[in-house]
């Protein structure tokens, strides 16, 4: 019973992009996929779901609870797409259809594996709208999504991802696009849903202060290669990766130690 | 607001509502009922001057040319709404060819399109109807080829961009199929630009209609049409010059209506006004800065791991809420 990449590898015509990448993940397991831009942590993400775009080839082997996925037609990958491995993007801003309510987004998968009646997807929206810490949920579900925030779209688009309770969730850098402060908070709103929820977690990120609040185990991609895959504890402690140092110093850097800042600004004061 | 209350408040979307309002209401009264049967002839009452009882004067053989106009209105409605149909099925059909095919089918129905779009509609209806003869039928082919083919180079590229849309791309991962993509995604957003266009067809087919009706290749012989009326009064134009006025006054004031109204939707349905990038940047530069987010923007401090002692926390939430409740105002001051 798990998710498990094999040799995975993605061709676009002569250009391979993604070399070689295997993990595996168990259902409440949490795995970080963590690499800069151009790495194929995305691509990786889009193969399981058999979503890459035109001209993307991909080989190897993707197993999903024993079956494998690579290969197989659309038409059944979307049986298994929202219900069984389901997908959290990176942009709140355009990751929802402008022309239809929160409502009818909302529990969209739901809707379309749990056969809900009406009444039963609008009761399920509500219910997430609420799970998720939407304000005045009622109300919101009547908005569309420009009349949202980013914070708040991007909440709307993870109760979506869990409400047909999948197995497996991606999420690409679900809290890239949102400022500092929103980002803290979705983290942990995220955090607890997954949690509670108990599905296994890929979680693609380029920040490893966000890796190592989400993550029990990470793999390093550089290149579309895994240059490194250690339990996070040891990549922040002894990174054994030329990229894993780096994004540990990156991480430093940022937001590992704040302290001196705050120092320097309340003598100031 | 009501994209119909908008389009009511768009002076030249309201007299082009108002110009398709009457010559609906028109044809659908002259299937019951005309000032005088328009098709009847009476020598003693040829080139009467406008009266009361003939508004428009009479023809050369006494026929109320009010009436002949008002039983044409038919034959210019049914020709709009035949080819705003038959244009619309095929450019869509041309267009889902052409954007939701394999790369090889798409490329080549693209440049089919740029090459067809090359030939005028008069011409098409002109080869239909040296072929077959004319009537009615044909101007509606030629109008739905002619025109079918403009709505599919505006709506393909339109197909091509939802399809490249995250929403889609998301809402494929949440597992819905291809036909569920068309019917949830794609058709409503390409909805404003196509009722647009075949408002803007049915003008270009009322056109055509009364070209091809003029030149002989549309409305039989025993059927009033704006066009045939032109013709046969046009011959006449050393006896009564006034008398031609009227179906051409008819015809532009009718054309134009269908242009105006095509502009007032496309005013209304303008993209950029419910473009949720554009309109959340004015909300966000009007949004009370709260000192946590402004501490947050900076990217050399983190907020999130201390905050700095001289500043009042705010909740995420309490900044999220702010916006929030600026938006729906902010949006009503936008339009």
């Amino acid at each position: 019973m798990s998710l498990i990449v094999e040799n995975l590898r993605i061709d676009f015509g002569a250009r391979t992009v993604v070399h070689e990448v295997s993990f595996e993940v168990s259902p409440g397991a949490r795995l970080g996929l963590i690499g800069e831009s151009g790495s194929g942590k995305s691509l990786t993400a889009l193969a399981i779901l058999g979503l890459l775009p035109e001209g993307a080839r991909a080989s190897g082997s993707i197993r999903l609870d024993g079956e494998e996925l690579l290969g197989r037609p659309d038409r059944e990958l979307a049986g298994i797409r929202g219900d069984r491995i389901a997908m959290v993007f990176q942009e709140p801003r355009t990751a929802l259809n402008p022309l239809r309510r929160i409502e009818r987004q909302i529990a969209e998968p739901a809707r379309l594996h749990g056969r809900l009646s009406k009444a039963q997807t609008r009761a399920r929206a509500l219910e997430l709208a609420e799970l998720v810490g939407l304000p005045e949920p009622a109300e919101i579900l009547r908005r569309y999504p420009h009349e949202l925030s980013g914070g708040q779209r991007q909440r709307v688009s993870i109760a979506a991802a869990l409400s047909a309770g999948p197995r497996y969730l991606l999420a690409d850098e679900p809290t890239t696009a949102l400022d500092v402060t929103v980002q803290s908070e979705i983290l942990n709103t995220f955090d607890t849903l997954v949690r509670e929820s108990g599905s296994g977690l890929v979680f693609i990120t380029h920040d490893l202060a966000v890796l190592a609040r989400i993550a029990d185990h990470a793999v390093v991609l550089a290149d579309g290669r895994v240059v490194e895959s250690a339990p996070v504890r040891t990549l922040l402690e002894a990174p054994q990766s030329e990229l894993g140092r780096r994004l540990l110093a990156a991480a430093r850097r940022t937001a590992f130690r704040p302290a001196p800042i705050t120092r320097e600004e309340s003598t100031n004061d | 607001m009501n994209p119909l209350r908008k389009l009511f408040r768009h002076p030249a979307g309201l007299f082009g509502a108002i110009v398709v309002a009457v010559l609906v209401l028109s044809a659908l009264v002259s299937l019951v009922w005309t000032p005088h049967d328009p098709v009847f002839t009476d020598s003693a009452r040829r080139w009467l001057a406008p009266t009361w009882a003939y508004p428009f004067g009479t023809d050369n053989s006494g026929r109320d040319i009010f009436s002949l106009i008002v039983a044409g209105s038919r034959v210019t409605v049914l020709v709009a709404v035949g080819s705003a149909l038959g244009a619309g099925i095929l450019g869509l059909l041309l267009a889902s060819l052409g954007a939701l095919t394999r790369r090889w089918v798409r490329e080549g129905v693209a440049v089919l399109i740029d090459v067809l779009i090359a030939f005028p509609t008069l011409l098409i209806a002109m080869l239909l109807a040296a072929a077959w003869g004319g009537s009615l039928l044909v101007v509606i082919v030629a109008v739905s080829i002619g025109f079918g083919v403009n709505i599919a180079r505006v709506t393909r590229p339109e197909i091509r961009a939802v399809l490249a849309a995250d929403y889609v791309l998301a809402a494929r991962a949440s597992g819905i199929g291809s036909l569920g993509i068309l019917r949830r995604h794609v058709i409503p957003n390409i909805l404003p630009v196509l009722i647009v266009q075949l408002s803007w067809g049915m003008a270009i087919a009322i056109l055509a209609e009364a070209g091809l009706s003029y030149l002989g290749y549309g409305a039989p012989a025993d059927t009033p049409s704006w066009g045939r009326l032109l013709s046969e009064l046009q011959t006449y134009i050393g006896i009564q010059p006034l008398s031609v006025l009227w179906p051409g006054a008819v015809i532009t004031i009718t054309v134009l209506g269908f242009n105006l109204l095509g502009d007032g939707l496309r005013d209304v349905t303008d993209p950029t006004l419910a473009d949720p990038i554009l309109s959340e940047t004015v909300p966000a530069s009007n949004a009370p800065v709260s000192p946590a987010a402004a501490a947050g923007a900076t990217s050399d401090s983190s907020a999130r791991e201390t905050e700095p002692a001289h500043i009042t926390p705010v909740s995420p939430d309490a900044t999220e809420a702010a916006s929030i409740s600026e938006t729906p105002e902010t949006q009503e001051g936008t339009r």
